[in-house]
């Protein structure tokens, strides 16, 4: 069975028919891209996968249970985790707070422990840094975890935002424009990581991006949105070669 | 037929509410700025009424075209020195305690000049009004006018917006205020427009206020301003026909609720109204939804 | 130890040394009896200063009605003195008011916030106005007795309770509630104070406290990683509105009489709140407290000015709000500093 099933999904924003007739299914392990023109609906999708849109149509399995309607925080905890084109981090916190923040469900004291610093609160606070920590290291974060999340570079914000999903154990993993705003070196390195998050945390990858090496270099299959439909699906390579891709890309010529 | 005293009595009340109400929700349209000194700027309206008539004891038609005259360029001034500098500051709240501090500083300047005891205000409305019913039911002058003057400012609004290049502006201007100024129109000019007309309404309405309510203290305009600030959220605040429609649904629900259940508890009828229609309509009545782009 | 522990630690002896150099001036009689009667109020806007600091500062919404829960705070819990002053002995009446106080203002705050939290930003703000308002008005028209027959209400006059002889009038309309024992001191005025500072600053850095700031900085964000959004919103609003329960505990047993007037519970005084809140720093609890001692008493030092002591207090407010918040402002001072300390700034820069 796959992870994540989709059927007919279609959503219309005043008429217009943002994502029509989508559907997509996602094997354990895959690493998936999602890709398309400008206002195709790519964004529009992962906002309907992740409860932030309710379908006007259709159904969303993960792993057999139907989590169509669900709500942005029951997904999550059902295991599915993103992050965001226009980068979404809690910038007033450090570094560090924005991954122990994403444990907060994996993790356990009362408000009176949290009040008065007693009982569990110690021990698992140091669990939760530990944590944090050893996701930070993935990425090269650890240095100076006590930093605003605001003052890190843009690149580096990118990837705590991928931390952050990370912490909350997710079965599924969306990456919006993941390489975006990063230099060639920073997205060949990105590329290791992602390759990296899927085969030493078992991690099922779904990304939406447009640098074309990135797609290429580590996707195994591609769904091609355009005008909210599909206009191609499967295996990259074919995918890539397919004529009315290229046109949707390059435009007719 | 007392009935319909009160109803009247309540159009009036909410007609001052609503051109107050437009002052407020324009500026906060535009500017994106709770103005709390607006409900003082209606004091500083008084005063100037008050004076003008004790001083030269000439018609108070004088007195109220200097009234507008005045807050209007006092608007435009606390705009520009007090207003303008904290635009684009770090936190909205800023502004918002520099808005308070404003209001402190009209209050206690009004204070140090006239004193605390609250001054006796000729009406600037020398009519008594008229009797319908054989008599029994009495329409004072005050009331007329101020229904009439409300009606009038509305009117006259819509046109100055949606027709002329000043108006449209404010429209862009409110919208997206970066859009607007790459489209060559000068915010700070707009902004500096939208609070002269905001302020002279205020001196308008102070000018009725205190013709219906004839006491004057430096602490008159403060209630009135809450109170037209809570019927702009009403009918959704930067929606002008909402400023309109939110004053006179809060002054005709004060009224009533002050004949009809408790003069004490009318301000929190009042307020639990408001209350219960942000809670089936969270942006007011005539407010927009606007949805966050993920 | 961290940066973080030492500040807060910082914060608490701060409030220790001012509380023992005042305790020293007093004394040795060096303190006028009009100025220490000011010690008390300062305190509970210091601990109101922090409440409304969690509400606005952590979890980033704006209320304007934290008046209205100091003033459930100071009414339930004269009540209860009112009720138990010929049973219990101080200490213990005190322990038990300030406890029935700060849980029945958080019973308030959350049944509050159920309605309140649904909206957002200026809407959220005059809601918050609307029901400190709404607290204020209905304590001054109720009439709330007791006697041998049990409880009686009524919206009338005292006489409508229809109360037997030996019953006793509690909350009187607009006269309020009268005979309160004066029970509070200065010295646990500034122990209830560390206990706000306490609550604060441990929740900001507990797990429940970060879920709540992750809210302010992005909620959509929040959800994404699984947050119960509505459920840290109600708990940081019921905890703001508890702390400020507590102060209002303290304000009723430093004063024998308590009315629900404007001059005490209207919005104005949460207003007056919000600006050392806003002044101190938002977000910064320590900054609250700082800021609500210095402003409190402020006018009150400017005394000898007299006539013009609020004239110049407001045009402080303005001018500090201009100086440090105006960007323009901002870049002339950085720039002023760059000249001054040049390797500082440079090191800054790098950063």
């Amino acid at each position: 069975m796959a992870l994540l099933e989709v059927n007919n999904l279609c959503i219309s924003f005043g008429g217009l028919r943002a994502v029509d007739d989508f559907h997509i299914n996602i094997e354990k392990g895959e690493l998936h891209g999602l890709i398309g023109p400008n206002g195709a609906g790519k964004t529009t999708v992962f906002n309907l996968l992740t409860g932030v849109y309710t379908p006007d149509e259709g159904i969303i399995r993960l792993d057999g249970k139907d989590i169509t309607g669900h709500k942005t925080m029951e997904i999550n905890h059902d295991g599915i985790a993103r992050t965001f084109q226009n980068i979404r981090l809690f910038h007033q916190m450090s570094i560090l707070d924005n991954v122990k923040a994403a444990l907060e469900n994996q993790y356990q004291y009362s408000l009176f422990e949290s009040l008065t610093h007693l009982g569990r609160y110690g021990r698992v606070e140091k669990e939760m840094t530990a944590r944090a920590m050893d996701l930070l290291k993935v990425f090269s974060l650890d240095s100076d975890p006590d930093l605003l999340a605001s003052n890190l570079p843009y690149g580096q914000q990118r990837k705590l935002e991928i931390a952050r999903a990370m912490a909350t154990d997710p079965r599924l993993l969306l990456l919006d424009e993941p390489a975006a705003g990063m230099n060639p070196n920073e997205t060949r390195e990105l590329m290791d990581t992602i390759e990296l998050i899927r085969d030493k945390f078992g991690i099922t990858i779904l990304l939406i991006e447009h640098d074309m090496k990135l797609v290429s270099g580590i996707c195994e299959k591609l769904t091609v949105l355009n005008f909210g439909r599909i206009l191609a699906e499967g295996e990259t390579k074919t995918v890539l070669s397919n004529p009315e891709v290229v046109k949707a890309y390059l435009g007719d010529e | 037929m007392s009935f319909l005293t009160a109803l009247v009595s309540g159009l009036s009340l909410g007609s001052i509410y609503a051109i107050i109400a437009l002052g407020y929700t324009m500026v906060y349209g535009i500017a994106k700025m709770l103005n709390f000194a607006h409900g003082d700027f209606i004091m500083v309206g008084c005063y100037i009424i008050f004076t003008v008539a004790s001083t030269w004891g000439s018609s108070p038609v004088l007195g109220v075209i200097a009234a507008i005259i005045l807050c209007t360029l006092l608007g435009v001034a606390t705009e520009r020195v007090a207003y303008r500098p904290l635009r684009h500051a770090a936190s909205p709240l800023a502004v918002l305690i520099t808005a308070i501090g404003v209001s402190y500083l009209l209050e206690n300047l009004a204070l140090l000049i006239f004193g605390a005891d609250a001054k006796a205000f000729t009406s600037v409305i020398p009519w008594n009004g008229i009797s319908l019913f054989g008599g029994q039911l009495h329409i004072q002058g005050v009331t007329i006018v101020t229904i009439a003057v409300s009606i009038v400012v509305l009117i006259a609004l819509q046109p100055f917006i949606h027709r002329t290049r000043s108006g449209q502006a404010m429209l862009a201007a409110s919208q997206d205020q970066g859009a607007a100024t790459l489209m060559g129109i000068d915010v700070n000019r707009t902004i500096s427009l939208t609070f002269a007309i905001g302020s002279g309404l205020a001196a308008v309405a102070g000018a009725l206020l205190c013709s219906a309510y004839p006491s004057l203290s430096p602490y008159t305009g403060a209630m009135p301003g809450i109170k037209a600030f809570v019927a702009a959220v009403l009918g959704g605040i930067g929606s002008i026909p909402g400023a309109m429609i939110g004053g006179l649904v809060l002054g005709i629900i004060e009224i009533l609720a002050k004949t009809y259940i408790s003069s004490q508890l009318s301000d929190a009828i009042v307020f639990g109204i408001l209350i219960v229609v942000l809670l089936f309509k969270p942006t007011g009545l005539l407010g927009k939804v606007v949805q966050e782009k993920v | 130890m961290t940066k973080e522990k030492k500040r807060t630690l910082t914060t608490y002896a701060i409030v220790i040394a001012a509380w023992a150099v005042i305790e020293i001036l007093m004394r040795a009689g060096l303190l006028s009896s009009h100025l220490q009667g000011l010690l008390v109020p300062m305190v509970y806007y210091a601990i109101t200063a922090v409440a409304l600091n969690i509400c606005v500062g952590i979890l980033g919404e704006l209320s304007l009605g934290h008046a209205g829960f100091m003033c459930v705070g100071a009414f339930s819990s004269a009540l209860f003195s009112l009720l138990t002053a010929d049973v219990l002995p101080g200490g213990l009446r005190f322990f038990l008011a300030l406890v029935i106080g700060t849980a029945v203002t958080a019973l308030i705050g959350f049944l509050i916030g159920i309605p309140v939290l649904r909206l957002n930003g200026d809407y959220l703000a005059i809601v918050t106005l609307a029901f400190g308002e709404i607290i204020k008005n209905l304590l001054n028209a109720i009439y709330f007795g007791v006697d041998s027959a049990g409880v009686h209400v009524s919206m009338q006059n005292q006489m409508a309770l229809g109360l037997q002889p030996d019953g006793q009038t509690l909350i009187n309309g607009a006269m309020g509630v009268t005979g309160i024992p004066h029970d509070s001191n200065f010295t646990l005025s500034v122990v209830l104070l560390l206990l706000a500072l306490f609550i604060a600053q441990n929740l900001i850095h507990s797990k429940q406290g970060r879920a709540i700031m992750s809210i302010r900085d992005n909620r959509i964000a929040a959800q994404s990683i699984g947050i119960n959004v509505v459920r840290y919103k109600m708990m940081a609003f019921t905890i703001s509105a508890a702390i400020a329960g507590m102060a209002g505990v303290l304000f009723s047993h430093n004063i024998s009489t308590i009315q629900a007037t404007s001059q005490y519970f209207g919005y104005n005084v949460s207003i007056l709140i919000l600006v050392y809140v806003v002044l101190g720093g938002i977000g910064n609890i320590r900054g609250s407290v700082i800021a609500a001692c210095i402003l409190y008493l402020l006018p009150e030092l400017l005394r000898g000015l007299n006539k013009y002591r609020m004239l110049i207090y407001s045009i402080v407010l303005i001018v500090v709000m201009i100086v440090n918040w105006a960007p323009a402002a901002i870049e002339k001072r950085e720039k002023l500093a760059a000249k001054f300390h040049p390797a500082k700034s440079a090191e800054k820069k790098e950063a």
